[in-house]
């Protein structure tokens, strides 16, 4: 068994009013940064795990997200990276 | 008839909930912490108002996995009646006993008002002592409160007359500028299909007497209590 770092991206479903994803893209024009569209502010976790290999440890990651991390009414997620810890 | 008030860490309203139904009301509760395996018996089981878990990682989705919640689970699926107030609303909707999520309110602020509901289903085990269309004040006290659901869901919401309360202006008009959180279709209460859970981010049970700026909130226990005790 080893030790993963796997960390997941949960940001809220495209089409779900985010206002504090709307409130950083205000300020960001306000600064000038004229280029950037649609901004979506999430959370970034970074979990410690187990496995017998990086698969093993993503899928169960998935899991977790299905259960606990995300909401899926709301929020969809991704596995940002894995990496032995 | 017995309530059952379910304290989580971070839980503060539970002491109203228990003041609501048992001085005002004059009801038996029993009070049950979040590490309980038993209901002691209650028939009509309270997830109270507060900050469960300190909202870490969203409203409601840790207190979900209390000890207690496999029990309140169980209550619901045999048909027991849950009310979900607030952050309670919030654990009913993670533990899949209500459709639908709660956000964070459109405005990002924290909202600590009196607000006008309209009641759009009178004739739940909830709402028996209202009549439809009457217009309740009751206060909100909440940063994510924004009701979301996808559209599928909210369709059927509206088809099955389980919205129960929406946010209205004082003449009973559902408008935007009423509804204090970006909630869709000003939903501020819900009941599930069966007709055992309720949801709602108002408090109905700070509004138990004019001392406290309105007595609407007593229609709604009473309610409970009529049917229940029946």
């Amino acid at each position: 068994m080893t030790r993963y770092q796997v960390a997941v991206h949960i940001v809220p479903r495209k089409g779900i009013l985010d206002p504090q994803g709307k409130a950083v893209a205000d300020a960001l024009h306000t600064l000038g940064f004229g280029t950037v569209g649609d901004v979506r502010v999430g959370r970034h976790v970074v979990l410690d795990v187990e496995a017998a290999d990086p698969d093993t440890a993503t899928a169960s990651v998935r899991t977790m997200c299905d259960k606990l991390l995300a909401n899926p009414v709301t929020e969809d997620y991704h596995i940002a990276g894995v990496t032995s810890a | 008839m017995k309530f059952g008030i379910v304290t989580f860490p971070g839980s503060n309203c539970d002491d109203d909930a228990y003041f609501a139904v048992t001085e005002a009301l004059g009801a038996s509760a029993v009070r049950l912490w979040h590490k309980d395996h038993d209901l002691q018996g209650a028939d009509v089981i309270i997830l109270p108002g507060g900050f469960s878990y300190g909202d870490y990682l969203r409203a409601g989705a840790i207190a979900r996995f209390s000890p207690i919640m496999r029990e309140v689970i169980a209550h619901a699926e045999r048909g027991g009646p849950v009310i979900g107030i607030c952050n309670g609303f919030q654990i009913a909707c993670e533990a899949h006993l209500l459709p639908g999520a709660l956000l964070r309110n459109d405005s990002l602020q924290f909202r600590s008002q009196m607000v006008t509901l309209r009641v759009e289903n009178a004739d739940t085990l909830f709402t028996n002592q209202y009549t439809a269309g009457q217009l309740l004040r009751i206060p909100i006290a909440h940063g994510d409160g924004r009701f979301a659901i996808e559209p599928e869901g909210l369709e059927r919401l509206e088809a099955e007359g389980l919205v129960v309360f929406r946010y209205a202006d004082s003449q009973g008009r559902i408008t935007e500028t009423a509804n204090p959180n970006g909630s869709l279709d000003n939903i501020a209460g819900i009941i599930n299909a069966r007709g055992n859970v309720i949801g709602l981010m108002p408090h109905p049970e700070r509004a138990m007497d004019a001392l406290f700026g309105s007595r609407d909130g007593f229609g709604f226990f009473e309610s409970v209590l009529a049917r229940v005790a029946a």
